[in-house]
């Protein structure tokens, strides 16, 4: 590999715990990403001369941090002397960096620097990009491409998301046990949207948005390393995984979105469903499900299924009914009558799904649900019916020509019957 | 002489690999691996899934199971085995009975992502 693409592989990999690390320094975020910018080129300039350094992140931290104060020296010699509580630790410059560097320390500064992200009053599509752009350090040009808008208008988003963290408090204590759980499912829930944010793409946009999806597994699995025992984050990492592998296969050639059902499976990626199945399994023996491990296993159970037909219903009927109990939602209880309709036919499920109606009447994915219930159960007109709403509520093209195609083959259906 | 290669890099650079230097590393990677195999000198080539895929067997009294890598560095790698089991429960009750027939130290279980055979000779494997 060439140097330069080693580097950049490097910093990537390194920007999490390095920026972490001088926001805990400096307590702002502004001088914590110009300090490793700062440092960025230098190591651009003295890695490929002397060497990749044995741990890039201390590396970066400590020219960061140099650079910094010097910086703040300079700054001070033109204005007063800056409050010497405002620079954090200046004074163990000295201490050996592996003392200062170890474990628990690095994976607070990370979840710190993750958290600040999630403020509650950003609404969720700031928070991803703030995210992006903080913790992977995707730049401004390509977050914008992922989320199909004007350069300028993702600057400002971002812009004014960090204003409003700038105002915020930044919690800089090291946070106690709950306190340290509380912030990793917020941290957990930003990453999902991330991912989410990635996957709900329409035909033609999969490919601009995947880099979402990718990054919210490569921070996925950061947590995962930083929270080795934490069954929830192999839950979700697992999710992300088994979700992503079918992404090739969502989408046929002309850019239609296909079912799960139809899908393709030779072209799930295979070894991606391999780790996803791995980390369910780990997470399964803590015996602490949560919303994510469930999730998982249901997609686990469809990545392990060979074809369609295979797929243990059953099963995942079950693990909706857990989910119900741990996130009760109208959504959930859909997803639970389709598995149902799977299992044990199509009258049960259509009988779950009638209280859910007022609830759920601008939902596309009900009124497209009832209509296979329908049609199953060979009540044909009410099934019409049905789809015809689904068809008024789609969002996309290609939710619309899924459910054309269920009406044309109704059409089809009935007149060979009328025959 | 059979040599084992094992193979050391930070995982979160590897990780932060884009698909082309990804896909370009394991084209070079293809091209040696070819040869090799062709000289009969190749046995099999395994890529291990990411450590946090890992859980780990401390051969304690009683045995522990922890998630995670074997972190220690006290001890060295003396050998592996490559099991074929349907999950991690199944992998981990093999690892206590080779466990309880030699105590101490650790097992780490790791999934195995890639599995090639490769073509060693007999002769290579003492056939």
């Amino acid at each position: 590999m060439s140097d330069l693409a080693w580097i950049d592989a490097a910093l990537t990999s390194a920007r999490p715990q390095a920026i972490g690390a001088l926001l805990r320094y400096f307590r702002d975020l502004d001088t914590a990403e110009e300090a490793y910018q700062d440092a960025c080129l230098r190591a651009l300039k003295s890695w490929p001369q002397n060497g990749p350094p044995r741990d890039p992140a201390s590396w970066l931290i400590m020219v960061g941090r140099n650079a910094a104060l010097d910086v703040v020296r300079k700054k001070s010699r033109q204005t007063e002397l800056p409050p010497e509580e405002t620079i954090s630790d200046v004074d163990d410059v000295e201490t050996p960096m592996a003392e200062r560097l170890d474990g628990s320390h690095y994976r607070d500064d990370i979840l710190r620097l993750m958290f600040i992200c999630c403020h509650p009053e950003l609404p969720p599509s700031q928070q991803i990009a703030l995210a992006l752009r903080i913790v992977s350090g995707l730049s401004i040009k390509q977050i914008a491409k992922a989320f199909l808008v004007g350069e300028a208008a993702m600057e400002q988003r971002i812009t004014r998301a960090k204003a409003r963290i700038a105002r915020a408090d930044t919690p800089f204590e090291t946070p106690g046990p709950v306190e340290r759980s509380e912030r990793l499912a917020a941290v957990a829930e930003m990453v999902y949207l991330v991912f989410n944010e990635g996957y709900s793409s329409r035909s033609g946009e999969a490919e601009a948005r995947a880099p979402l999806c990718e990054e919210a597994i490569r921070i996925a699995r950061l947590l995962l390393k930083l929270f080795q025992t934490e069954p929830e984050i192999m839950g979700l990492t697992a999710l992300l995984l088994l979700t992503h592998a079918r992404a090739r296969a969502r989408f046929d050639a002309d850019g239609e979105a296909v079912l799960l059902d139809d899908q393709d499976r030779a072209l799930w990626d295979r070894s991606t469903i391999a780790e996803g199945l791995a980390l369910i399994d780990k997470a399964m023996r803590h015996r602490r499900p949560g919303p994510y491990q469930v999730q998982a296993a249901v997609a686990a159970l469809h990545g392990r299924a060979a074809r369609a037909e295979d797929t243990d219903w059953a099963q995942i009927e079950a693990l909706y009914a857990n989910l119900e109990i741990m996130r009760p939602s109208p959504v959930v209880t859909l997803n639970r009558a389709v598995a149902v309709s799977k299992a044990r036919g199509a009258d049960e499920a259509l009988a779950m799904i009638e209280p859910l109606a007022a609830q759920l009447s601008g939902y596309f994915y009900f009124f497209g649900a009832k209509g296979a219930f329908l049609l199953q159960l060979g009540r044909t007109g009410e099934a019409r019916e049905a789809f015809d709403q689904a068809i008024a509520l789609a969002n996309t093209a290609p939710e619309a020509a899924h459910i054309r195609r269920e009406l044309d083959r109704l059409m089809k259906d009935s007149a060979a019957v009328g025959t | 002489m059979l040599y084992a290669l094992l193979c050391y890099n930070s995982e979160e650079t590897v990780f932060s690999w884009s698909k082309d230097e990804e896909t370009a590393v394991m084209g070079r990677l293809a091209v040696v691996c070819e040869r090799l195999e062709h000289q009969g000198k190749l046995g099999p080539s395994l890529r291990l899934m990411p450590t946090t895929a890992a859980t780990t067997l401390r051969k304690s009294d009683p045995p522990m199971v922890i998630d995670g890598p074997f972190a220690e560095t006290k001890e060295q790698l003396l050998g592996f085995y490559i099991l074929d089991c349907t999950d991690l429960e199944e992998a981990l009750a093999v690892a206590g009975d080779l466990g309880e027939a030699n105590p101490g130290g650790a097992y780490e279980i790791r999934p195995l992502l890639v599995y090639n055979q490769g073509g060693l000779g007999a002769e290579a494997l003492g056939g």
